[in-house]
Formats: structure tokens, sequence, C-alpha cells
């Protein structure tokens, strides 16, 4: 329902006819948040006023934003850098889209406001190759900016110079994660780099940088606009304000809501969407992207935020709720994702690289009817050699969170897999498990 | 003739020096190259590879790295038209599998083949971003969104 929906990012979205120009963003009071900073206030107190705030990224790892940009060294001795990672391959995320393609000049005043906080001259926004139009709008919103020098040399006539570009991804996944995005920006293959150092110190081409997601720069101009504390005034006290929740999967209306953190996921599913597709019962839901973890029905209650989401053992990520219904066959979910996980690691890490490989084995033949006696423990254990910080990045850990979670929630499902050797939800096998039952 | 000249045109070298100009170094454009060579040529192959290292000043061998590593880029020629459907869990969960089944049994093609007809090749893929409007496929980098097994068997008829 619309009226459960906080409109401060998607407010001219309301408004079916907009058309994301940079007429239509101006005439909504667009851009001055940018030539207000620039004219009134200094770098540091953007980032003041967006710490004040408490945003926290929106990008998976909900770090607070405006510690990160304190990170970035003072003084203009080298060239800095904001990236602002538009790469969103999240199973289940589909949020920077919208923002990128019904309304591009927000997404383009926020990296503005965010280069000018960081000293940054130059923005990189990497879109993945797949969202040829979204990058085909930031495109054109970039250069509208430019004609009205909104960037440029001497923008409002002062000392700040500002250039920006998009920068298209070529399918993989791993680019999303930070270094790996400097390394494919830089035209190399997408291998994570180790940390430290950090971007802040050693970043793209070696230089001081700042990766952003699109939805937090885009924040950044509504807390200016509205003042830190106006946009605490939603959300809850650790995760204030709203965040984009793109909902798919069986629900009677999926698709992206403007909603304040802390609501819970029952509302998000039952009130926002329309409940389960079908009147049928929910059964198990990913939180926030497959990576996340998956949560089942009886924790619906949760409140979509970032510590109450942890204390269940799984995090807000990137805002992608995925609904599954009673007929959902858990363990054929998970072969889904494993064939995804296996598809996509970047293979620097053997841990990784190899328990990808041998996970989507072992699911694979369990979802088949082929699951020895013990490959449910095997997994569980293999599961534990490649996750817990073992890696350069973060993506086994990734993979680990949707196996483990499914498999604890779920534990029954896949032992009837191995024992009845096919799935219980297919009618052959659940012949066979009533046999089994008789 | 260097390779270079005689595998890119003058356009699209003039087209790639723009490209290069907006990072600090040249390499840096060799992603956006390669989609715009694979969208002039159809694919690419080893002499374009070559043709886009030695525009850039660096080995083959880097390009083809990187052209390996990126699952957009084609190593081989295909139809005439390209066409990928998601198969991962959001469009999974709305019924992608029945539109992989209606697709090979009207066009006889699973994922990775080109129809006998070379009309299009069919790519399973990962998630593609359109997540609460699935099923979905990309035809030819355009989204097609919403679709039933029905409708996606119509659509790709039209393909010549």
């Amino acid at each position: 329902m619309s009226g459960l929906q906080v409109r401060l990012l998607t407010r001219r979205l309301a408004d079916a006819t907009y058309d994301g120009s940079l007429a239509a963003y101006h005439a909504d009071g667009g851009w001055k948040q940018f030539e207000r900073a620039l004219t009134e206030m200094t770098p540091d107190a953007v980032i003041q006023e967006v710490k004040d705030s408490g945003l926290r990224g929106r990008g998976g790892a909900g770090f607070p934003s405006g510690l990160k940009w304190s990170f970035m060294p003072k003084g203009a001795d080298k060239p800095h850098y904001l990236l602002v990672n538009a790469d969103e391959s999240e199973p289940g995320t589909f949020k920077d889209r919208l923002l990128m393609e019904r309304d591009p000049h927000l997404v383009v005043e926020g990296a503005a406001l965010a280069a000018y906080a960081i000293g940054a001259r130059c923005v990189y926004v990497y879109v993945r190759g797949e969202y040829r139009h979204a990058r085909a709008c930031m495109d054109r919103a970039i250069a509208e900016a430019r004609a009205a020098g909104l960037l440029g040399e001497r923008i409002f006539g002062g000392e700040f110079a500002l250039e920006m570009h998009t920068h298209p991804g070529a399918g993989a996944y791993i680019c999303g994660e930070e270094t790996a995005l400097m390394e494919s920006l830089e035209g190399k293959r997408g291998h994570p780099r180790p940390k430290p150092p950090f971007p802040a110190g050693f970043g793209a081409w070696g230089m001081p940088t700042t990766i952003n997601n699109v939805e937090t720069v885009a924040t950044t101009p509504v807390i200016l606009e509205m003042g830190a504390a106006e946009y605490r005034k939603h959300g809850t006290e650790a995760s204030p304000g709203t965040f984009l929740v793109g909902v798919s999967g069986h629900v009677e209306r999926p698709g992206v809501y403007e909603l304040p953190l802390g609501i819970r996921a029952r509302t998000v599913i039952d009130d926002v969407c329309g409940g389960v597709r079908g009147g049928k019962a929910l059964k198990a839901f990913y939180v926030g992207g497959s990576s996340t973890g998956l949560l089942p029905a009886e924790h619906a209650d949760v409140a979509l935020d970032h510590d109450s989401v942890r204390k269940l053992g799984v995090m807000l990520g990137t805002g992608g709720l995925i609904a599954m219904d009673e007929d959902t066959c858990i363990v054929r979910a998970t072969k889904v994702l494993a064939d995804f996980y296996d598809h996509e690691t970047c293979g620097q890490c053997s841990q990784c690289r190899i328990g990808m490989e041998w996970s989507h084995q072992i699911i694979g033949r369990i979802e088949a009817g082929q699951g020895r006696p013990d490959d449910v423990d095997t997994l569980l254990e293999l599961i534990d050699n490649y996750s817990g910080g073992k890696t350069i990045c973060a993506f086994a850990d990734g993979a680990a969170m949707p196996y483990r979670t499914a498999i604890l929630a779920f534990r029954d499902e896949w032992d009837a897999h191995v024992r009845l050797g096919g799935c219980p939800f297919e009618s052959s096998a659940r012949a066979g498990m009533e046999r089994v039952h008789a | 003739m260097k390779q270079a000249d005689a595998v890119l045109s003058a356009e699209l070298r003039a087209e790639f020096d723009a490209i290069c100009a907006r990072y600090p170094q040249r390499r840096a454009a060799l992603l956006p190259i390669l989609h715009r060579v694979q969208e002039t040529l159809g694919w690419l192959s080893k002499d374009a590879m070559e043709s886009v290292a030695e525009y850039l000043g660096i080995a083959p061998v880097e390009v083809q790295g990187v052209v390996s590593f990126y699952p957009m880029y084609r190593r081989e020629p295909g139809g005439r038209h390209h066409v990928s459907v998601c198969k991962n869990i959001s469009c999974h969960l709305m019924g992608a599998e029945a539109l992989f089944a209606a697709i090979e049994k009207r066009f006889g093609v699973k994922p990775g083949e080109t129809t006998s007809d070379g009309a299009f090749t069919l790519q399973a893929v990962q998630c593609q971003g359109a997540c609460g409007y699935g099923p979905m496929l990309d035809l030819d980098g355009a989204y097609h969104e919403h679709l039933s097994a029905d409708s996606a068997v119509e659509l790709l008829e039209c393909l010549e």
C-alpha cells in the first residue's frame, strides 16, 4: 500500500509523468543543495551533516557514510576519486536501477555533493553492463548537468571543478565488491584486492578513493534539504531514515518501495505488497539479497534494520527481499543460488574457488535425489572451511549465508531429499514419503 | 598497415580516443572499448582482441584475460540476435524454468545454443536486476519483463 511508503528519495516518482530531465528535477528544487553546499558550506560541514543524519551505506555493509568520507586525506596533492557503485548484481536487488532510470539527476547531484565533501574532482559511476538503459539515463543527466554548468570548471563561479563519467561493467557479479570494482575500472579482471591498504589511502590508480552505493549518494541531497534532525525522525536510532526495498518472489505486488528502516518484514510482505501470492502461506524469505541469508516465516516479525536482523544471524544487505510461499522447495532454491555462486567466484582464493565448486556438486546431487547419507553434514563442514573471513573478500561468506541458513532452518527438507532420493514436493517423491510415513 | 587500422575503423578509433581521455590511464578504457567492438562486429575474435591490445598498447594476453573473465563478452560468433533469459532466484520463483522449456520446445535450443536458422543464440544468465518484474529476458540489450512462457515464445517468433 502506498500509504506505508515514506517518499524522501522517491517523492518525484509518485508522479508518473515525471520524466527525470534537468528541467523537471530543477522545477522540484533539484540541484539546490549542491549550490548551497558550494556557496555556503565547507566540505567538512557537508560531512558533519551526513554524520549527524546517521546515514549508513545502502550497498550492503551498512557502514556509516559520513565516517567513510572523513577517512579521505585532506589536501589536494593527489587526485581524489569518488566511485559510485551501480553494479547492482546481488540476486533480488533492483532498486538502484529505479533511481538511475527515473530520477538520474538525484543520483548525479548526490554524487556531486559526495565528491565535494571528499575533495574529489572526478567521479566514475560504475554501471553494470546489462543496465544499458540506466547508463543511458545517467549519461543524459550528466550531459545536461555539464551543459548547465553544474559540472565542469568553476561551478557556481567558485573554485570547485568536477568531472563525471559512467563506466560499464561486463557481467561479473564480483565487480560490485569495492576493490574488484576498482580493478575493473582500471581495465583488469575483477579480482578483489587485499585490505589493507583501504581505498581511502590507496584506491583507484593508487589514489585516495571513496566508493559509495547509488542509493547512498542519492540520499545526500535529501539529508541536506531536510536537515539531519528531520531525517532522523524516520527509521530507528541506530539505522535512521528510509531505504529502498525491492520485493520479489511470491507476493501479490512485487516492486521497489521506499520504507522507514525498522519496518517489520511481515508488514512489507502483507501490507505493502498485498501478501503472499494466491493467498498461500509464507515459508521463508531472503532478507536483503540472497547473500544476506534466509529466515523462515516464524521470523517475519523481525524489524528490518541493521541490528535487529543481525541478532538473527542475517544481514540487511541491499534491501532485496525475496519471498517464498509454502510450496517452495528450499533445496531447489539453494541449488539455483549454488549455480550462481559457483559461476561468479573470481577464482583468486583457493578456499572459495574449490569451495564453491564442491558446494555446488553436493547441493546439486542432493537436489537431484542422489545425495549420500553424510552429504548435509559434509556441506556444513565445508562451509565452515571457507567462511568466517578466510578469503580476500566477503564473497565466500556471502555464499555461506544462504547455504547455512537454509540448512539450519530446513534441515528436515535436506534430510528428506537424501532419504527419499528425490524432492518431497514433487508427486513421485511425495508418494514415497507418504509410504515412509505410513 | 597496422592490424588495429584494419579491424578498427577510423570512426571507432576516434570514439576510442574520446573514451581514453576520460581516464588517467588509457587501459581503463578497455571494458567500454570491448563493448563497442562487440556491438560493431558481433563478437570478439582473436583479431579484434589483438587490435584492441595494439590500440591500447598492452599485451594481447591482457585483453584475452579480461575478455575471458567477463560473461558479457562473446568469444564465438552467435546468431543474428542474442537472447539472455534470467535463471536466478527471483525469476526462478516466478517461472523462469517454464520459459526455458517452452523456448526449447518451440525453437529446439538449449542455453548456449543457436537456432538452426541462425536467428538467435540463447543464454541462461544470472540476475539481471529485474527481480520484481520476472520472468524476464534481454533481447539485444533491451529488457522484456513480466513474461510468460507463451509471451516469450511469441516475442522470439518475430526474430528474423
